[in-house]
């Protein structure tokens, strides 16, 4: 028989740009298990936005995750512009889906660079960063601000895209554009890419969707979601585009589809330049928020984002609640891993663009109590524990339903 | 000063090996810090290099406020880092905490678990301001070499 080993990998780590830390077990060269340790990003933002008015919270959330900062700030204006029943301007819903198609390409860009990092690939890096230096230059200019731009306020949009921006916008999109012809030449004609990629990390479309993966993850397995087109915000209703989707299931699949999204970013772009409409930038609102709970969703680069907002009334919300696309996308990745081989681990879990900074909502008080094995539960256990609760306390006998064969 | 120490610390000040660290930051930083290692802006110029284990590493560039979970890492990372050592906190929540000050899980700064040689503020800090601060820093390291003398 082989002998297991346990080889940790992280919270510092060569492969890894954030604190996570994994508990790989080997069998040989093959994974047999993996277990996965967060937390050590935890900041406490759900918290802290409860002590601060919305404004304030707006700065805070963006700076959840610096690569996908739009796209919190977005989700949370969403859910708490649908509190305070206020219409945002239609040139304000222009320029947050402007901002958050040049956020995808900025994010997509880096994560090519970072997957080309992984294989070894170093070449490639260096291209898509220094790419990737154009938008980033837009984004300054637009915005103020290389990342975390804060162009959202509570009732519209702070900034105005001149004339003149727009055709530096356009002008830079050309660019980007052709350069992410040559990424696609790269990813479907460039044989050592294609074979390092293929069969890697492989997730069937039942299995993605058992899992609940999102975003380019699923959409590589072949699943049609996108919330741009599902639950249209900002301008995208208005706005002609595909989800692209692909069925290899597997780590070539993910570079295809975001390679391929940049394509799209670049043609909705033109599109909401060409539309963009003159109308006022912000609606007033006022400081407190009636209250009532409300959930917004938001198609962030790296799968549908998903904020819960409850309200109490005054100008401080009671309870934030985000469910970043990571959360959603890092229980595929166990499964992907399954039996793989060791080295394949950092691509594998690349390639789902993980960002734990997004993801560590949540720390375990594994108090004296908890740590005692006996005093853990399991699923099993759970089960009847609540149903044992809602007996004795609600008088509802829930023993009757039939428990999920699938549940995971 | 003896010959080989001259060799030393020519060498030094021309090859600052960079470790990059992230202790709870939002990843702006981060990616900033990446950024300035890549063609546009090219950090290698001044002979540094992103090296992945601390004992290999002269310059600690650290992002983020410390969460608590991480405090007692960074403290054995710095403790593993061979001396002459330099911690540079970058981004304005590794200086002072930032935006996330009165956030349960987090220390304010970088300078409450490690002493700090260089602050670079900027949320997230451009990756200009992160070369200055390497550059001046050396600059800094070759002053006190030289009143040492
Ligand atoms: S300084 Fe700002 S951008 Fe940098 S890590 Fe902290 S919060 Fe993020």
């Amino acid at each position: 028989m082989t002998k297991r080993i346990v080889i940790p990998v992280g919270p510092q780590h060569p492969a890894l740009k954030e604190p996570a830390s994994f508990d790989v077990t080997l069998k040989g060269e093959r994974v047999a298990d993996i277990l996965v340790k967060v937390g050590y990003n935890h900041r406490g933002i759900e918290k802290g936005c409860e002590g601060r008015p919305y404004l304030h919270c707006v700065y805070l959330l963006e700076r959840v995750c610096g690569i996908c900062s739009h796209s919190h700030s977005t989700c949370f204006i969403q859910a708490v512009e649908e509190l305070a029943n206020v219409k945002i301007p239609e040139k304000a819903s222009y320029i947050r889906a402007l901002f958050g198609e040049l956020e995808r390409i900025h994010s997509h860009l880096l994560w090519l660079g970072v997957a080309a990092h992984e294989i070894g690939f170093d070449t490639l890096l260096m291209y898509s960063w220094r790419d990737r230096e154009v938008v980033m230059d837009l984004l300054a200019l637009l915005a103020g601000n290389r990342v975390n731009y804060t162009v959202n306020v509570i009732g519209g949009v702070r900034k105005d895209v001149t004339e003149e921006e727009k055709g530096q916008i356009l002008k830079a999109v050309d660019i980007l554009e052709e350069r992410t012809k040559y990424y696609v030449r790269v990813a479907t004609e460039e044989v050592s890419f294609i074979e390092r990629l293929s069969k890697v990390g492989y997730i069937s479309y039942e299995d993605a969707l058992r899992l609940g993966a999102v975003g380019p993850t699923g959409r590589a397995s072949g699943i049609k979601r996108d919330v741009r087109k599902d639950d249209p915000y900002a301008a995208y209703e208005e706005i002609d585009f595909d989800i692209i989707t692909d069925d290899h299931c597997d780590v070539y699949g993910r570079a295809v589809v975001r390679v391929k999204e940049l394509l799209q970013s670049y043609s909705i772009i033109r599109q909401l330049i060409k539309k963009l409409p003159q109308t006022p930038l912000s609606v007033n609102v006022p400081k407190n928020i009636p209250a009532g709970e409300a959930v917004s969703r938001y198609e962030a680069p790296r799968g549908e984002d998903i904020h819960y907002v409850k309200s109490n009334g005054t100008d401080k919300p009671d309870r934030v609640k985000l469910r970043a696309p990571t959360l959603a996308n890092v229980q595929a990745v166990a499964k992907m891993l399954e039996n793989g081989n060791f080295a394949d681990v950092p691509i594998v879990v690349a390639a789902i663009d993980p960002c734990f900074s997004c993801t560590d909502r949540m720390i375990v008080a594994a108090n004296d109590v908890l740590s005692e094995k006996e005093n853990r539960m399991t699923w099993k256990q759970l089960r009847e524990f609540s149903i044992n609760w809602y007996k004795k306390n609600k008088g509802v006998d829930f023993s009757k339903i039939k428990k999920s064969d699938k549940h995971i | 000063m003896k010959i080989v120490d001259r060799i030393v610390n020519w060498a030094r000040l021309k090859s600052p090996w960079v470790i990059h660290f992230n202790t709870g930051a939002c990843n702006a930083c981060d990616i900033e810090i990446v950024a300035s290692i890549t063609p546009t802006y090219d950090l290698e110029r001044f002979g540094s290099l992103l090296k992945g284990t601390p004992r290999h590493a002269d310059v600690l560039l650290c992002s983020g406020p410390v969460t608590r979970q991480l405090k007692d890492r960074l403290v054995r990372i710095y403790e593993q880092m061979p001396e002459p050592k330099f911690v540079v906190a970058v981004g304005t929540c590794a200086c002072s905490g930032g935006v996330f000050n009165g956030c349960y899980s987090m220390l304010s700064g970088i300078d409450e678990a490690i002493p700090v040689s260089m602050y670079i503020p900027g949320c997230p800090a451009s990756p200009d301001a992160i070369i200055d601060g390497v550059v001046k820093l050396l600059k800094e390291y070759e002053k006190s070499l030289k009143d040492k003398k």
